[in-house]
């Protein structure tokens, strides 16, 4: 028999707010995280919109300049997280002195140290001038390498790049590590940057809302209406423990993941496919040993593209159109969330767990054809939410899916 | 550029940017064991100084230099040049 994964921690850093109990309130009140940059209009992006994230403040009390220096700006995101998530765990430093644990991010791209080395180098042609943090900042994996070297990690240590379900992935990675009985503690999230540079070449194709005169209507997943998705970011962090570590160690359990699935479309880089998803889910549920009709919610992938939430109502329809599960997007609050949405969605979703409601997928005025074959909720619903399937999709057709418990 | 000048310019940069403690910063501290100036540090100073003195630091010319004086003395005489 594998052992059990349990959530013993959570944190987060978004548009919707920067700790669990603001979070909470505004996916209960169906606030949108979404605003305009002027910024990115003058920059020359097509679309300014996007869910305003503050910037964290971490002073040399919390982290000397040496660690600083290395940071991006979603590895700020993500250390901020992070800090959360160990101290909702109770585990703290002298802790995680004494005893190994694993970090996992999902995260796919650094673009602003990236493009500030090329900006130095084509001024200077001379390396000296990058200064000692820049390739710490710019590589892939700065989000694990930072994260564990300063809480002293010294598990199993990478970075998952899998586009927009990146974040779901590392927390599916980790809950396999925990169930092969590898780790004991996998420090397990997503972290997305935010800045101009860093979603240029996703707005080069159009994908972004252009309803700019209503920023905060402009992510309606699902409604017939949409026009693209809104970018946004943050991060979003959870401490998966293995259940009698957990219990032998006095922490509170928040939520058991029971279920991962994953599926790659095999077909167009860009193009979302219904049969994709259905293979995730279907698998995730198969993993969890759950039939469709045992899933109290769907924490929808998606993200307010024309096509890419039709390709996924077709799939929830196909797996749960006998049962009519609750299902929305929060995007339509947070925008795309990208590389950190798949960490994230599950925050919001232990959120929903925990205080007993079900978010709204705001903006949802008029549903299209395949949408109004799946039971969507606009408005925020009360109920008791004990099982919770979280899509999340990515370009190249990578899919995850995943499903956690109340126990 | 006047020594006192120079003096003042490093020992702003060592407090504002590398976040030295201004008690540990004498000129007759060594940058390395008195003062706490790594090799790590030094990727940056060299960018701090080629952006404050207009010269680049080379690793080379600075073999000899141990105390802060010793460092504000190069620099010295590389903006004499």
């Amino acid at each position: 028999m594998s052992n059990r994964a349990v959530i013993t921690g959570a944190g987060i850093w978004s548009c919707l707010g920067n700790d669990l109990d603001t979070v909470c309130r505004s996916l209960y009140d169906g606030k949108s995280g979404i605003g305009l940059s002027p910024e990115r209009l003058q920059y020359g992006y097509q679309s300014g919109l996007l869910g305003i994230v503050e910037q964290p403040v971490i002073t040399k009390q919390m982290l000397d300049r040496h660690t600083r220096v290395g940071m991006p700006e979603h590895t700020q995101y993500a250390y901020m997280a992070a800090r959360q998530a160990f101290a909702q765990a109770n585990i703290d430093n002298d802790y995680l002195a004494q005893n190994e644990c694993g970090c996992i991010f999902g995260s796919d791209s650094s673009a602003k140290p990236v493009i500030e080395t090329y900006k130095t180098m084509e001024a200077e042609h001379d390396t000296a001038m990058l200064g000692y943090g820049m390739v710490f900042q710019s590589m892939n994996s700065t989000v694990t390498m930072n994260l564990s070297t300063i809480f002293h990690l010294r598990g199993i240590n990478f970075t998952v790049s899998a586009a927009c379900a990146s974040g779901s992935h590392s927390i599916g990675l980790g809950y396999m590590m925990i169930r092969q009985g590898l780790q004991d503690i996998v420090l397990c999230g997503g972290a997305q940057e935010t800045n101009q540079y860093s979603v240029a070449s996703f707005d080069a194709l159009g994908v972004f809302s252009a309803r700019m005169d209503e920023p905060q209507k402009a992510s309606r997943p699902f409604d017939r209406d949409r026009d693209g998705l809104v970018p946004s970011g943050g991060a979003a962090a959870i401490v998966l423990e293995e259940y009698e570590h957990a219990i032998n160690r006095g922490a509170k359990i928040l939520a058991e993941v029971v279920g991962y699935g994953f599926s790659g479309n095999g077909a167009e880089i860009s193009k979302p496919s219904d049969q994709g998803c259905v293979v995730a889910m279907s698998r995730a549920l198969k993993d969890a040993q759950l039939n469709p009709a045992d899933i109290d919610y769907i924490n929808a992938h998606a993200t307010s593209t024309p096509q890419g939430d039709m390709y996924e109502a077709m799939a929830i329809d196909q797996l749960f159109g006998g049962c009519k599960t609750l299902v929305s997007s929060t995007k339509s609050m947070t925008g795309h969330e990208c590389w950190m949405a798949g960490a994230s969605e599950i925050v919001y979703s232990l959120l929903m767990m925990q205080h007993n409601f079900v978010a709204p997928n705001i903006n949802l005025e008029n549903p299209d054809e395949y949408s109004a074959k799946i039971n969507l909720t606009a408005q925020t619903v009360e109920t008791k939410v004990d099982t919770v399937l979280s899509n999340s999709f990515g370009f190249g057709g990578t899919n995850s899916a995943l499903v956690i418990k109340k126990i | 550029m006047t020594r006192t000048e120079i003096e003042q310019i490093v020992k702003e940069f060592l407090i504002e940017e590398l976040e030295i403690e201004p008690e540990k910063i004498t000129m007759e501290g060594r940058m390395k064991e008195d003062i706490g100036i790594d090799s790590l540090d030094m990727v940056d100073v060299a960018v701090i100084v080629d952006k404050k003195f207009g010269f680049k630091i080379q690793p080379d010319e600075m073999k000899n230099t141990v105390t802060l004086n010793d460092f504000c003395n190069y620099i010295e005489q590389k903006i004499a040049k």
